[in-house]
């Protein structure tokens, strides 16, 4: 088994060199001719003004929120589906009643309306 | 003779142990080769892609698509590769250099990664790891980083409001496609591809066609692809993320896009189509690996004509599409397969009875969900206008025949 992660630590290397490869080459070749009005931000034509940093809508935040919450929950069940013949039957309950508390907390995302993009 | 590429290994293990070299050392050079093939090889495939789906792209729009370089065009991508490498590199005034960079390389990385656990026959499988889906998860996730990356880094409020945009779409999307990469696992009571793949008897779209649909449009909106292409909408955002990338740089977030959606593909095949099973793929693997990329290639141009067909949703559509429905059906879905496949482990049922059960249940809630939506959903509100004169013809005199 351990041969198997050997393979895939190998594997990582191999996909981060491909592309690290990929974009080095070019720049032996490629012309470097910086100027200064080349370098600029481009916004369609318009002069950028101010920081990029701008404030934007907080729903971006709340969805991430919200997406945290159910991405450890579903962490959680892939061993739980994994092993689902060889639990015994109150396990098999509490799993589906752990999913049904979460959702519980979708509900309630919905009914205070934050997952409406206004 | 059938197992060509098992072969050429362990002629090649015999040649280096006949050199002198130690045991450990052969294996990690073998499991480099082999690593480095599979990476080249998906590569090698999307220069084929690009060229197809321009192809398709024409044929579908009423052109005829790259016809100039090759027969069919079909150097086309090699030119433009040519022509990509010696395009100079800009980085805009102001850029997180280091993350600026650091950015294409990674987006690349996290889908080629995805290619490390799948198992292309029966006798060759990558790395057959017990968490399979879960790496999948795992290593798909780090293209959304590269996203948030590339558009935090480049100093362009565009860029930026594009990286926030698709960060919010990809991981709302990200659950109802874990929910449904959840069922395979559940009904192969594995994690390990390659007994996913192995246990599809019958394949699992006939058993959870629900699961295989939900994970169809999921990872449809995962790729950022039309009709959720909101990352990248050219009419509000220039080009999104990618908007500073010049050359090489831009060349891998158009290589990653590219590749993650022949990725889809091949992991629509491998968890819902039988992988590489097919006649005789048993006794001769290497028809194994055909069968695989046969496949892969059926469900990308599936995506494709989708793609190619729709119009960019809204993104509140887009949005509520997700968790509205999406995710609550996969949920229901879930819950109710779980605790029948429990119910029918205790009673030992026939293995005909069993899929025509989950069958009946996936049907049932696609069908209870769509009912429960069209009810549920606020009808739409159109603003009324007063009632604006109408251009009407000159009053014609009408001559009364008498």
């Amino acid at each position: 088994m351990s041969s198997e992660w050997v393979y895939i630590g190998i594997f990582v290397v191999v996909s981060l060199v491909v592309p690290i490869v990929a974009v080095a080459l070019p720049a032996l070749i490629n012309p470097k001719k910086p100027s200064k009005l080349k370098e600029e931000v481009y916004e369609c034509g318009i002069e950028s003004r101010g920081s990029i940093h701008v404030q934007f809508k907080a729903q971006y935040y709340i969805y991430a929120l919200v997406f945290l919450i159910f991405d450890i929950e579903t962490v959680f069940l892939f061993p739980w589906a994994v092993a689902l013949d060889k639990l015994p039957l109150f396990a098999v309950v509490e799993g589906i009643i752990f999913i049904l508390i979460l959702l519980g907390g979708l509900i309630y995302a919905q009914r205070k309306g934050v997952l409406a993009w206004t | 003779m059938t197992d060509v590429i098992n072969l050429i290994g362990n002629w090649l293990r015999e040649v280096l142990l006949g050199w002198g070299v130690s045991e450990l050392w052969t294996g990690l050079i073998l499991k480099s080769a082999a690593a480095l093939l599979v990476a080249l090889v998906s590569m090698g495939f999307v220069i084929f892609i690009i060229w197809l789906e321009r192809k398709l792209a024409g044929r579908i729009q009423d052109r005829l698509g790259p016809n100039r370089a090759g027969p069919y065009g079909l150097f086309q991508s090699f030119a433009d590769i040519i022509k990509i490498f010696t395009k100079e590199y800009i980085t805009p005034e102001g850029a997180d250099r280091g993350l600026f960079n650091i950015a294409p390389v990674l987006g690349l990385a996290s889908v080629l990664l995805i290619w490390a656990v799948f198992p292309f026959a029966s006798t060759l499988v990558g790395g057959d790891i017990h968490v399979g889906v879960l790496f999948v998860v795992a290593a798909g996730s780090f293209g959304i980083i590269s996203i948030l990356m590339a558009g935090w880094s480049s100093n362009n409020k565009y860029a930026l409001l594009g990286a926030s945009r698709a960060v919010a779409m990809l991981i709302s999307y990200e659950i109802p496609m874990i929910l449904s990469l959840l069922v395979p696992v559940l009904l192969a009571k594995s994690m390990q591809l390659s007994e996913i793949v192995a246990s599809q008897q019958p394949w699992y779209i006939f058993v959870a066609p629900l699961a295989a649909l939900i994970f169809f449009i999921s990872s449809m909106a995962e790729i950022g692809k039309a009709p959720f292409d909101l990352l990248e909408a050219e009419s509000e955002l220039v080009a999104g993320y990618h908007t500073e990338y010049t050359g090489m740089k831009f060349g891998m977030f158009y290589v990653s896009e590219f590749l993650h959606q022949f990725t889809i593909g091949a992991l629509l095949t491998t968890l819902f189509c039988g992988g590489w099973s097919g006649p005789f793929a048993e006794q001769v693997p290497i028809l194994g690996v055909l069968y695989f990329y046969l496949k892969t290639f059926f469900w990308y141009v599936v995506i494709s004509w989708i793609r190619l067909s729709l119009p960019r949703i809204r993104i509140d559509e887009m949005l509520n599409l997700n968790w509205r429905f999406l995710i609550p059906v996969s949920f229901a879905n879930l819950i109710t397969m779980a605790a029948a496949d429990r119910v029918m482990f205790e009673y030992g049922t026939a293995r005909w009875l069993y899929v025509l059960v989950m069958l009946a249940i996936n049907l049932v809630i696609l069908w209870a969900g769509i009912r429960l939506v069209n009810r549920l959903a606020q009808p739409v509100v159109r603003q009324r206008f007063p009632e604006r004169p109408v251009a009407v013809p000159p009053e014609t005199e009408i001559l009364e025949v008498s």
